[in-house]
Formats: C-alpha cells, sequence, structure tokens
C-alpha cells in the first residue's frame, strides 16, 4: 500500500462533476451582452500574391458591424513561438491554404457567413512547393527570405567516426522511412472570445487556450500594448495534445483586435473544416537512416539524414525537429552517431506541437530498422535490443551519461513484451507462411524520451496556494488543463502537502493576471514542473500552519505529522486539530496562509555545432508490444492487443496515468494504420471526420497498462512524465507485427490497407508531401 | 427564392428534460441551435456539424440522434433530452456516477453524447456485452481516453441500475 494520503491513489477527477453534467464551460458555451460573430475568409490558393481586396460590399450588408484586415492591425503583423512570421491576416502573399485575408464581424454568425461571399479577392498565384526533397535541391524556389535552401533550421550531432564505425560492421544497413501529415483532432474546434476591458486599449480573452502565456504574449504585441493590458482566462479545453498554440494565439489576436476595433465582444469559432484547415498539424519526415552492427549483434555506428516538412511558417519545428536530433538513434548505445536533421519550408499547411513532438517520426524509423537489423543478423530482435539498450550510466548520443535517474530501459521492455507473451509468438507466428486470409504477428517498440522542454528553452513554472480562513484552499497553477487531468493531479499534490482533505481544494482557472508566467504547458512538463511549483507553494504555508498548531498543541513543530485534515502530534496522535481549525486559529494570529511556489528546472547544456551536450535533466523509457491480425486479401490490419509498460517514475494518480495510456495507445494507432491529412497541391482534402479517420470505440483493441515506478531525484513524489510516451510507440510496434505475420516491411505511414496489400497508396492526392512516390 | 424561406419565422413546440418549451425558428434552425442559443442548454456540443463526431447527441422521443443534422421544424411535438435532464432530481444518474468513478473523462467535451448514447442502450439493452457497449458508442469519437474506461463505466452503471431496480 501507498504510503501516501493522497497522491498515488486513484482518485475521482477535481473537474468530473461539472463535465458530466454538462456544466463545464467551453469556450463557445460564453454569451456576453452585445457579442459579435467572426468569420474568417481564408487564402483560396496555398501560395499566391494578393493583387486586390474589396471589402466595401461586405461591410455594407446589414448587420455586418466591421470587416478587419491587417490594416486594422495596431501593432504587430505577424506572430510565432519561436519566430513572428505567421501573418495575423495576410497583407500581400499567402502561404498556405489556412492563412486568414480578411475577417468579417457582424451580428451573428450566419450575416458574417453571408458578408464572405461579398468580400473581392484578386489573386496571382505563383509557383509552389509541396515536397521537402524538391525544396532543399539546388535552385529551387525560395519561399522566405532569410532562409536559404529553404531550410528552417538544421542540427548536427556528431559522436566518434562513423566511417570508422562503419568499417568494423559486419553488416550495414540502408533504409529509409516516411511518416504521412496528421491532425491532433480535438474534438473541440479552435475558440476564443475577446471582450474589451473598462480602462482603456484593455483587453481579456476567454479561449480554448493551451499555453495562456503564449497566447497573452501574441495579443500584446498585435495590439502594441504591454503584457498588461492583456488578461487570458483559460475555459474548459475540449482537447489540445499540442494543437491549441499559435493557432489559437492567432484567433485570440483576431478576436482581440476585432474587439477593441468595435468596442464589443468578438466571438471566433472555428468550424471542423476550418480547424482541419487551418490548424498546424504533425510534420511528415523522410529519414534515412544508415545503420552499422558487428556479427554478434552490437551497434557500432548509425548515420541519420532528416527532412523535416515545416509548411508554409517556422512555428515550432526548430524545437520539434531539436527532439528528433537528441533522440534518433533510439535508446541504445551507438558508439558513432553522425545525424543532420534539417526543417524544410513547402507550401503545405504548417507543422508545429502535436503529442510526441518529433519524437513518433523517429521511433517509427528506429524502432522498424532495429527489427530490420535484428533479422539480417539472424537474432531475436528482442535479445538484440536488450544487447544494445540503454542500462544505467549509458552514454547517450550526444554524450550524456544517464546516472541521475533509474535506467529503466530494460525492465519496461520485458514486462511489455511478457505481457503480449512476445517471445514464444513471434516465434510460431513466424512459421505462418498463409498468404491468403488472415493471419497474426507480434511486435514491439521502445523508447526514452527526455523530460520537458530540456535545452530548448527557459523551464520555470509557478504555483499560488492560499488558505482561506475556513481551511478551504484555492490553488491558482501557471500550467494550464488541457483535459489531461492536471487539476487533479495538482489538487491531489496540494492536499498531500498541505496536510489537507483533497475535497478541500478549489482549483482555479488559469489566468495571466494572478499567476506568474510558467511557460507553456507542453513537452510533459506539468507534472515535473507545475507539480513542484504547487509542492513548494503548499510547502511554504504548511510551515506556517504546522506553526500555529505547535503553538497549540504544546509540542514542538517538528513533531507534528499534517495529513488527511488533521494535525496531530507524532508521538499522541490523540493530541490532534482539525486542519481547518488551525487555519482559522492562522488566521486570527494575522499570519500569511498563501504562497507563490516556483520551480526551475536543473540546469541542461547544449552545444549547437556537434549536437553535444546533457539534453534533458531526466528521461522515461516505454515500451508497447502488439499482438495484430493482418488480412492478407484487403491489407486490413486489425490490433488486437497492446501492452505498455511505462516508467512515470510516481503515479501520482494511477486511474489518470491508466487514461493517458488508454487514450496515447488509441491515438498512436490511428497513426499507425488509419490517419493521413492529404494535400492536394497544398488544397486540404480531408476536411472532417467524414474522411479523416480516428478511432472509434469498435476500433480499440485490448489495452494493457503497466505502470512502473522508479521515483525520480526531480519530480515531486518522485513523479516524471506520461503524456507524450504513451503516443509516440505504437506505430513501429505495429509495422513489426506485420512484419512478423505476413512478411511484408512497410516502411511507409499509415499501414492502410493499399500499403498493407499493394506496398503503395493508390490515392493520387498523396505523395506530395514526401510520404509517396505514387 | 431559397433564402426568403429560410428566414421566415415559425414557432414550434415540445418537451425537453421534461418541460414544456416553445421556440421561434427558421427553416435552416438545428436542433442543436434551438438548444444551445434558444434554450441555453449548452451542454450539447458541437463537434463537426455533420454528424460524425456524435458530440451533440441528444435523445428525440427515445432514441439518440446527432442534433447537428436534426431540422428544427422536426422537433414539433416530440420529446427531448439532453444531458442537462440526468441530473435533474438533483442527484447524478448511475451512469454520470460510473463515469466520476472510472475516470471515464479527460477533456470532457465528448462526455454529454456519449452520456446519452449509453442512456439509450441502457433504456433499450440493461445488460449489454462490452461489444455491445463498444457498438452503442461507436458513433461518439473521442481523442482522449481511447474508450476503455468509458466501457467500464457503462458497464458498471448498467449492473448498478439493474440492482436497485
Amino acid at each position: 500500500m501507498s504510503s501516501f494520503t493522497v497522491v498515488n491513489h486513484p482518485i475521482s477527477r477535481i473537474d468530473a462533476i461539472e463535465k458530466v453534467t454538462g456544466r463545464a464551460e467551453f469556450t463557445d458555451d460564453l454569451a456576453f451582452d452585445g457579442m459579435l460573430h467572426g468569420r474568417v475568409l481564408r487564402a483560396k490558393y496555398p501560395h499566391a500574391k494578393i493583387l486586390e481586396l474589396d471589402t466595401r460590399k461586405a461591410e455594407e450588408l446589414p448587420g455586418v458591424v466591421a470587416v478587419i484586415t491587417y490594416a486594422d492591425i495596431p501593432g504587430a503583423q505577424a506572430i510565432g513561438p519561436v519566430r513572428p512570421d505567421m501573418p495575423v491576416f495576410v497583407s500581400t502573399r499567402t502561404m498556405y491554404l489556412g492563412d486568414a485575408v480578411a475577417m468579417v464581424v457582424a451580428e451573428t454568425p450566419e450575416i458574417a457567413n453571408r458578408a464572405l461571399a461579398l468580400i473581392r479577392v484578386e489573386y496571382e498565384e505563383l509557383p509552389t512547393i509541396f515536397d521537402v526533397e524538391e525544396a532543399v535541391s539546388e535552385g529551387a524556389l525560395q519561399l522566405h527570405k532569410d532562409y536559404p535552401g529553404n531550410i528552417v533550421n538544421h542540427y548536427p550531432l556528431r559522436k566518434g567516426n562513423v566511417e570508422e564505425g562503419f568499417k568494423e560492421s559486419d553488416i550495414v544497413l540502408e533504409r529509409t522511412y516516411t511518416t504521412q501529415l496528421i491532425e491532433h483532432a480535438y474534438i473541440e474546434p479552435e475558440a476564443a472570445v475577446a471582450v474589451p476591458g473598462a480602462a482603456d486599449g484593455t483587453v481579456t480573452v476567454y479561449g480554448s487556450i493551451q499555453n495562456p502565456f503564449t497566447a497573452r504574449r501574441h495579443v500584446a504585441q498585435v495590439l502594441g500594448v504591454s503584457l498588461n493590458r492583456v488578461r487570458i482566462i483559460q475555459c474548459a479545453m475540449g482537447g489540445s495534445f499540442g494543437g491549441k498554440d499559435d493557432v489559437v494565439s492567432a484567433i485570440c489576436a483576431r478576436a482581440a483586435v476585432a474587439a477593441l476595433k468595435t468596442g464589443r465582444p468578438v466571438k471566433i469559432v472555428n468550424t471542423r473544416e476550418e480547424s482541419i484547415i487551418e490548424s498546424y498539424k504533425r510534420h511528415p519526415y523522410v529519414m534515412k537512416y544508415k545503420v552499422g552492427a558487428t556479427r554478434c549483434g552490437k551497434l557500432r555506428a548509425m548515420e541519420i539524414h532528416i527532412l523535416a516538412d515545416a509548411g508554409s511558417y517556422v512555428s515550432m519545428t526548430p524545437f520539434v525537429t531539436w527532439r528528433s536530433v537528441v533522440q534518433a538513434t533510439g535508446p541504445y548505445e551507438v558508439p558513432n552517431v553522425k545525424t543532420d536533421v534539417y526543417g524544410v519550408f513547402t507550401n503545405n499547411t504548417y507543422t508545429g506541437a502535436m503529442r510526441g513532438f518529433g519524437s513518433p517520426q523517429i521511433i517509427f524509423a528506429q524502432e522498424s530498422l532495429m527489427d530490420e537489423l535484428a533479422e539480417e543478423l539472424g537474432m531475436d530482435p528482442l535479445e538484440f535490443r536488450l544487447a544494445n539498450a540503454f542500462k544505467q550510466g549509458s552514454v547517450t548520443a550526444s554524450g550524456q551519461i544517464l546516472d541521475e535517474h533509474t535506467v529503466s530501459l530494460v525492465q519496461v521492455i520485458e514486462k511489455a513484451t511478457e505481457a503480449i507473451g512476445y517471445s514464444e509468438k513471434r516465434k510460431a507466428y513466424a512459421e505462418n507462411k498463409a498468404q491468403k486470409g488472415k493471419v497474426r504477428g507480434v511486435g514491439f517498440a521502445a523508447s526514452y524520451r527526455g523530460v520537458s522542454l530540456g535545452a530548448e528553452g527557459v523551464d520555470a513554472a509557478g504555483a499560488l496556494v492560499s488558505v482561506q480562513p475556513d481551511g478551504s484552499v484555492y490553488l491558482h497553477s501557471g500550467l494550464a488543463e488541457n483535459g489531461q487531468g492536471l487539476k487533479t493531479i495538482f489538487s491531489q499534490i496540494a492536499a498531500e502537502e498541505l496536510g489537507c482533505r483533497f475535497e478541500d481544494i478549489v482549483f482555479m482557472d488559469t489566468d495571466t493576471s494572478v499567476i506568474p508566467d510558467s511557460g507553456a504547458t507542453v513537452a510533459s512538463r506539468s507534472t515535473t514542473m507545475g507539480g513542484s511549483a504547487v509542492r513548494d507553494a503548499a510547502k511554504k504555508v504548511r510551515e506556517v500552519l504546522l506553526g500555529v498548531a505547535a503553538e497549540l498543541l504544546n509540542a514542538p513543530y517538528e513533531e507534528i505529522t499534517a495529513a488527511g485534515g488533521k494535525m496531530y502530534v507524532n508521538e499522541d496522535p490523540a493530541r490532534c486539530m482539525e486542519f481547518k481549525d488551525v487555519a482559522k486559529a492562522a488566521y486570527g494570529k494575522g499570519q500569511l496562509m498563501a504562497a507563490i511556489g516556483w520551480y526551475q528546472a536543473p540546469r541542461v547544456s547544449w552545444d549547437e555545432k556537434t549536437g553535444q551536450g546533457k539534453a534533458y535533466f531526466t528521461y522515461v523509457y516505454g515500451c508497447q508490444a502488439a499482438e495484430v491480425e493482418v488480412d492478407c486479401d484487403t491489407g486490413q490490419v486489425k490490433v488486437l492487443k497492446v501492452a505498455a509498460a511505462h516508467d512515470v517514475g510516481r503515479a501520482i494518480n494511477p486511474a489518470t496515468v491508466e487514461g493517458q495510456i488508454y487514450g496515447g495507445v488509441t491515438m498512436g494507432m490511428g497513426y499507425g494504420i488509419l490517419e493521413e491529412v492529404e494535400l492536394q497541391d497544398g488544397v486540404t482534402k480531408t476536411r472532417n471526420f467524414d474522411e479523416y479517420l480516428i478511432p472509434t470505440s469498435m476500433d480499440v483493441p485490448e489495452i494493457v497498462p503497466i505502470i512502473v515506478e522508479n521515483p525520480d531525484s526531480y519530480g515531486p513524489y518522485g513523479a516524471k512524465t506520461i503524456g507524450e510516451p504513451t503516443c509516440e510507440l505504437l506505430a513501429p510496434a505495429i509495422a513489426n507485427a506485420v512484419y512478423n505475420a505476413c512478411g511484408k516491411r512497410i516502411r511507409r505511414l499509415p499501414l492502410d490497407l493499399e500499403r498493407v496489400l499493394l506496398g503503395y497508396s493508390l490515392r493520387a492526392a498523396r505523395g506530395k508531401r514526401g510520404s509517396d512516390e505514387a | 427564392m431559397k433564402k426568403v424561406k429560410a428566414e421566415q419565422k415559425k414557432l414550434i413546440s415540445f418537451t425537453v428534460n421534461g418541460d414544456d418549451v416553445k421556440v421561434e425558428i427558421s427553416a435552416d434552425t438545428r436542433l442543436i441551435d434551438v438548444l444551445r442559443n434558444k434554450l441555453n442548454l449548452t451542454g450539447t456540443k458541437e463537434g463537426c456539424g455533420i454528424g460524425e463526431c456524435g458530440a451533440c447527441t441528444v435523445l428525440m422521443d427515445g432514441k439518440p440522434v446527432n442534433s447537428c443534422l436534426v431540422p428544427a421544424f422536426q422537433v414539433e411535438g416530440s420529446v427531448i433530452e439532453t444531458v442537462e435532464g440526468l441530473d435533474k432530481s438533483g442527484e447524478l444518474h448511475p451512469l454520470q456516477e460510473a463515469f466520476v468513478e472510472h475516470t471515464a473523462i479527460q477533456c470532457g467535451y465528448c462526455t454529454p453524447g456519449m452520456l446519452m448514447s449509453a442512456l439509450a442502450l441502457l433504456r433499450e439493452n440493461p445488460k449489454p456485452t462490452r461489444e455491445e457497449i463498444a457498438r452503442a458508442i461507436s458513433g461518439n469519437l473521442c481523442r482522449c481516453t481511447g474508450y476503455h474506461q468509458i466501457i467500464a463505466a457503462i458497464e458498471d452503471a448498467s449492473a448498478k441500475i439493474r440492482l436497485s431496480e
């Protein structure tokens, strides 16, 4: 049993009641007096010059209050998390189909819709690039000045000497793997409402905003005002998965510009079609791997060349591809490594953060490759991996020694493969040579993953704990609930540390006017970073309360325990006070019962030229094993069972950890066999859920979540992370299982019917994003 | 011609969660618009507008429908049930309780529609198998949970409802 009172228990979510009753307030549920509705006119062509923009007729339509264009923006014309290159409204040139040209603001959404048709835009189409290899080829059209060769960024990594390494190798394999463009597909489309403030030039924006502080920065820049003139309040989030960041910042900025121009609240809600056309997606990668190993199965060298399709704007590409360069070899000891990762501009829909963040692509490649190499060596893929796997004290490709946490790779691999019966089944299924009917196979994939931002950027977070005179508690956090369960986890940590009851805590919606800028709720950093900040705040308040309790109980401070809503003397628990009575007494004594907690990540380092350094302060390890059934006649892959073993350090809430595993595995399955956003010459073809298929309840396999706990020295109560690792492993596990089932090695995602049956995609719409020749 | 028709107003009467209501609609008003915009029943969510995601599921004369696909004029005289009706007695419905207990919720956007599909299932089939549950909610997309805890919750609720009857 757990030695904790609140933490490490599967407590019901703190936001469960409001969500099952329909009372949770999502952005589109908000209404304000005099509220107007904004509808956006989007680019007609992915790359075109705007010769003329005439909005007069739209403005004349009764019920239209304003038509907003770039000319109405008082401050910065463009925004972006890394580089400000994405226009809020385009002025002269469209770069992709989702660009906003103008926005009608009207009394009703219907009137705004009608007015959109009255806006006249004259375009001159420009030459386009949709293929990354074409974009980096010599003499290619340059899409953005200041980016020669259409290269957004280049990350090299050099370790040892790969030429020597390949010479020492008995077997050298070269393989190319490609992954597709996919959509976050949060069920709630993007939305924001901007409300002009009473004070001149201030504005409050409510929205489906993953990162309130990023949105605030962007809105303030676009309005040309200081940060404190903009207040962002996050509403209940209908899913995000990395997706409601820069795209929502742009929507917030449009709403804010319109609200200040009209003096009335302005709401913008994307339709599903707009959401898929406008929002950024997961990067498609073209990955060339060359690997060398000795006959006895030791990896000697790896050379990796990756092109990541950034699409039209920089967005998060430099950070996404940085995680790729760190983790590209997988969790294996490779003495000689040469990796080059490039982000590349095209006129495709721009790509950015999505759950996994540069890892699902490379893991598909490296884990397919490990199976291929084992096969060439005549080794069992499991034994081969275990022989090369990171162990305590191993050195990563970037030269980091893994000795500050428990390296549990072997443990998770063994747990997941055992749960699926990998070794016995693999041998049995490999004998199956049927080319007709249904055949089964097993496969697995393993990974290591840096926790939080690493050397990407500033990494610190804050929280505010405020105990009231009756013992109830407000908890504010700079990191935000996105649906994952952050409010619950943080409240558990606060209750554990304060010694109050879980139900005494009310978690307040994230409001940028209350809490310090804590960076973004990304990189699976919430529990480690934000959780540590909550713990820090709660600890400060507990010390005040313990001081009061010590006085009243007439016992030394250090001999009092606070737990479960009581404070008692260790030696004599009958000498005890209710938490609420201590709070009341502390209030009566004029004590401060509120504190800001802060947590700054341990130091990390990175050398941009060599790709060497301590990339992340700690890592998590995961392994997912799958059993599949392949229909040889149709190419259909059915995933029957998945075992997912993840080291989370400490499960603050085992029920929400399991929820993350079920959800991440399912999303990973969609990536593996179902999902692909089709772009035909930059035009989005899959615009709604009738064409863009995500897993339904009929598609999900049996899932066995295996929580492994090796407490970490940094995270709160030893907790690390779970959100993203669950979503990065299943696609290669499925690809390996398909090979085991029918002997077909598929190096392109997704493994849909056509690719499995024919080896290529029939739809001509595909192939322009570096995913297919067909 | 069409546009003129769309702007013609009409009054319809129906019951929602047991209350009689009268609402003015246009020819192009959808049931979801009536619920959310006219009656302020915002628990029902819109996710796709084409009947694919199921977030807008409500019961119409006991059957689950995508309220984004139902023209409001068809609702005349019918009985509509939404998520707001589930705990109207002041107590959570066993399905709601089970969703809470099983952590069958993450972002919560699909939850109201999911609950209504489950309610329709349990009325028709008080003892469904897991397979039948999965089929009953297959029109309700969830991107967060992977459905497992939702299916477990519905199964548990069905047992509790049978016990209490």
